[in-house]
């Protein structure tokens, strides 16, 4: 009865590595780990409601006012802007202006780059800011101005402190944000650009009333 | 001489028979920590352009809130909305989204809870700062507006 040539029962699997080669290929090409990035912010504390709002102290023309309605117009300090790109270049002339600096604004301007020092005294205005740290850049939308043109404001805005702070330790702004906070050496450097020069940005409640 | 042209009688083949099992091992590996996408996006996200952007440094402590116009506007109209973990929610539910949230962390980490606001470029600012108002009543102060890396100009 018993049959000579029965064909063997095994499974060829010299080619398994290979299939399971395709699908690890499939699946390391298909996943994508999601890096988000993002502006970063810090909201204000919630009012305290026994508390009244605090009062503005400061000086007008240490607080550099961006306004944006609802049609998407901009008005900077007090006149209408078309381009929102101008607005980086104006906010770092803003920051650095050193107007009248105080004692901390002294000692800030002579710890800068000489080619900082050469641009801060080649744009200075009576209308700027005092020194950068009393600087204030305050921006306020509308409850109808669109998600987009209030990214690209504090993107700009953010990109004139980082354009500030870069070029402190001698990198540009893209540099600067890459600096890798885990790293001493350059966290050290990170530090040293932030040192004296805060990021004042203030993000005004909108208009209750959508005009 | 004579020595070492002596041969060896060990063989010189690797065993192969395990090699499939070493691929299946790292295939299972990559099947089981990728996450294809934890929610269902129910708006439409089409996220703003920025150059200045920062990378979230610890991923454990992001939460994420959608707005944007849904995707089924037949079903949920046209106007903007807010998702959090495959709902719609209302302005008024998101204090409690956010202690939720809180509590999944260690309470000393709490604090440093960061909202990744993920915001469709059609969206008003007025929806924007009503969830921002309610992130301060939550004190939930980090936030992150996320965005396209754009070229640098």
């Amino acid at each position: 009865m018993a049959r000579k040539n029965r064909p063997t029962a095994e499974i060829p699997n010299g080619s398994m590595a290979d299939i399971a080669f395709l699908l690890l290929i499939f699946f390391l090409v298909t996943t994508t780990i999601a890096n988000d990035k993002g502006i970063a912010m810090l909201l204000p504390p919630k009012p305290d409601p026994n508390q009244p709002p605090p009062e503005v102290t400061k000086n007008d023309r240490n607080i550099f006012k961006i306004l944006a309605n609802s049609q998407d117009k901009l008005l900077v300090e007090d006149e209408p802007l078309t381009d929102v790109f101008e607005l980086r270049d104006m906010v770092k002339s803003f920051i650095l202006n050193f107007g009248n600096p105080g004692e901390e604004g002294v000692a800030l301007y002579n710890s800068l780059p000489s080619s900082m020092k050469a641009f801060s005294s080649s744009v200075r205005r009576s209308d700027y800011s005092d020194d950068p740290t009393e600087a204030v850049v305050s921006f306020k939308a509308d409850r109808g101005t669109s998600y987009e043109l209030y990214v690209q404001v504090l993107d700009q805005v953010n990109a004139a402190y980082n354009d500030v702070y870069g070029e402190r330790v001698g990198l540009s702004a893209s540099e600067f944000l890459q600096l890798d906070r885990d790293d001493p050496v350059q966290d050290k450097k990170y530090k040293a650009a932030r040192q004296g020069i805060p990021r004042a940005i203030s993000i005004a409640e909108p208009n209750k009333i959508v005009n | 001489m004579a020595k070492f042209g002596k041969k060896s009688n060990t063989s010189q083949d690797i065993p192969t028979a395990a090699l499939p099992d070493i691929i299946f091992m790292l295939l299972f590996f990559f099947m089981v920590t990728t996450v294809l996408r934890e929610t269902d996006i129910l708006v439409k996200q089409k996220l703003p352009k920025a150059a200045q952007l920062s990378k979230l440094e610890r991923k454990s402590l992001v939460s994420y809130i959608y707005i944007g116009e849904p995707k089924q506007s037949s079903l949920f109209g046209k106007e903007p909305k807010i998702q959090v973990n495959d709902v719609f929610v209302e302005v008024d539910e998101i204090v409690q989204f956010v202690n939720t949230e809180k509590d999944k962390l260690n309470e000393a980490e709490r604090d440093q809870i960061t909202m990744s606001l993920k915001v469709d470029v059609e969206s008003k600012m007025g929806i924007v700062s009503d969830v921002q108002q309610e992130l301060r009543e939550a004190n939930a102060r980090k936030i992150l507006y996320s965005s396209v890396q754009s070229v640098d100009i």
